[in-house]
């Protein structure tokens, strides 16, 4: 229950930090994702289970901050999370690859739901601007922060869900 | 006789000194003894700073501790000083635009954060219902129009970026009174569009509020043209414009209190 809880002020300090600071700095026009990607790694953790709750909370954080029409961050999140949870049950023993990946499918996941909601809620966006202004930049910039966002996110996680020993 | 001697030798070698006579005969004869007193003070000097060096080292360190931090604090003030004329330079600003305009009842609210979102062009400022803003009411610095509020809750509210690609005024152009409207681009430029195709429209053309559609007060600066793109085919000309406001560094704007925005979507037909 604490884990969860804990999820709240990690991910809204997350949220504000990202609009505090990293969306002043964008790369072309395209900006890092930090609540992307926590939960991501938090969902890739071996011993975390509550990966949903996590992309709820964050869902609901960037929802409120945004200005983008309501539950696209949430359903773009719990997409991530979902398949973060596939991906942590089959094949992939690596997780630093794991993370990568996701993190890849991830933002193609969020920004491509944001493309859609703004088209369909009338707001031009051409597809080759956005891909090469938006998009990619803002994909380069999640995949070099995921690796800090991996070891960070995994100490945390590591500390709230402490290995049980059998004696 | 002897004392006589003495005198005239005496007179000679002065006279002779003075004339400049004796010069290369004491270069010779001194040399030595320079040297000398030259080797005898620097050894002097060495044993004695020797002796004296560790509590002057002491010293000295203690004392470059002293400046050093001196020096970083006079810097920490030179920073907090050099933000406060900053912060009074934006201040004043607005209080002369506030002066000019003295038609409108403004707020002024700080600029705390960015929408996380790349496709967003929203800020949110730390002024909300509590402080009597509404939806629709727009939002100006000293240099012109920043955007309008798109959504309120108590204590901050959300408002639309003049660039966002969701945004659109009507505008007219100061020099022929030609209208047309302004929407942002994912780009971060403004366009002007659906201006007549009979207009003369220039680079350096300032774009004003037009207020026709009551989102905005009329004669509100806007930006500037920067280039026009016209073909014979087309209905209408466009133009690309600069705002006149730095949106990448917007710390304070003021929003106008006193303007409602008329809702005219009853009187458009279906």
């Amino acid at each position: 229950m604490i884990p969860s809880l804990l999820s709240i002020p990690v991910l809204a300090a997350l949220a504000m930090l990202q609009s505090a600071i990293l969306s002043r700095i964008p790369l072309l026009q395209g900006t890092a994702d930090l609540v992307l990607l926590a939960i991501i790694a938090w969902s890739l953790h071996d011993r975390v289970q509550n990966g949903w709750f996590w992309a709820v909370v964050g869902g609901m954080i960037m929802s409120m901050v945004s200005g983008m029409p309501f539950g696209v961050y949430l359903a773009g999140y719990l997409l991530t999370t979902l398949a973060a949870i596939l991906l942590k049950r089959t094949v992939w023993k690596i997780p630093i690859l794991a993370m990568l990946l996701m993190v890849f499918i991830g933002t193609l996941l969020t920004q491509g739901l944001s493309v859609v909601a703004l088209t369909l809620s009338g707001t031009p966006l051409p597809l080759l601007d956005t891909v090469n202004l938006i998009i990619l930049p803002s994909l380069l910039l999640n995949l070099l922060l995921s690796i800090p966002a991996y070891i960070l996110v995994g100490d945390f996680a590591n500390w709230t869900h402490p290995l049980e020993i059998e004696v | 006789m002897q004392a006589i001697v003495l005198g005239v030798i005496s007179v000679g070698l002065i006279a002779l000194a003075l004339g400049g006579y004796l010069t290369p005969l004491s270069r010779i004869v001194l040399s030595p003894f320079i040297s000398a007193q030259t080797w005898i003070t620097t050894r002097f000097q060495a044993i004695n700073d020797l002796i004296n060096s560790p509590s002057d080292m002491t010293q000295l360190r203690q004392r470059n501790a002293e400046l050093e931090a001196e020096v970083a604090r006079l810097h920490t003030e030179i920073i907090r000083l050099e933000d406060q004329a900053k912060e009074v330079e934006v201040l004043s600003a607005l209080v002369d635009f506030a002066t000019a305009n003295p038609q409108a009842k403004y707020l002024g609210a700080n600029v705390i954060a960015y929408d996380p979102s790349p496709f967003m062009s929203y800020v949110i400022i730390n002024r909300g219902s509590d402080d009597g803003l509404r939806r629709g009411m727009p939002v100006v610095t000293s240099q012109g129009l920043v955007g309008r509020v798109a959504a309120v809750n108590p204590v901050a509210s959300r408002v639309q970026l003049i660039i966002d690609p969701g945004s659109h005024i009507n505008v007219r152009l100061q020099s022929t009174d030609a209208e047309g409207v302004l929407s942002g681009e994912i780009t971060g430029e403004i366009v002007l569009e659906n201006l007549p195709q009979d207009e003369v429209v220039q680079a350096g053309d300032l774009v004003l509020t037009s207020g026709l559609g009551g989102s905005f007060p009329p004669d509100i600066i806007v930006g500037q043209v920067t280039g026009v793109r016209q073909h014979d085919y087309d209905l209408f000309q466009s133009a690309t414009v600069q705002p006149v406001v730095d949106f990448a560094s917007l710390e304070i704007v003021l929003v106008i209190t006193n303007f409602r925005p008329v809702d005219i979507s009853p009187l458009l037909p279906q």
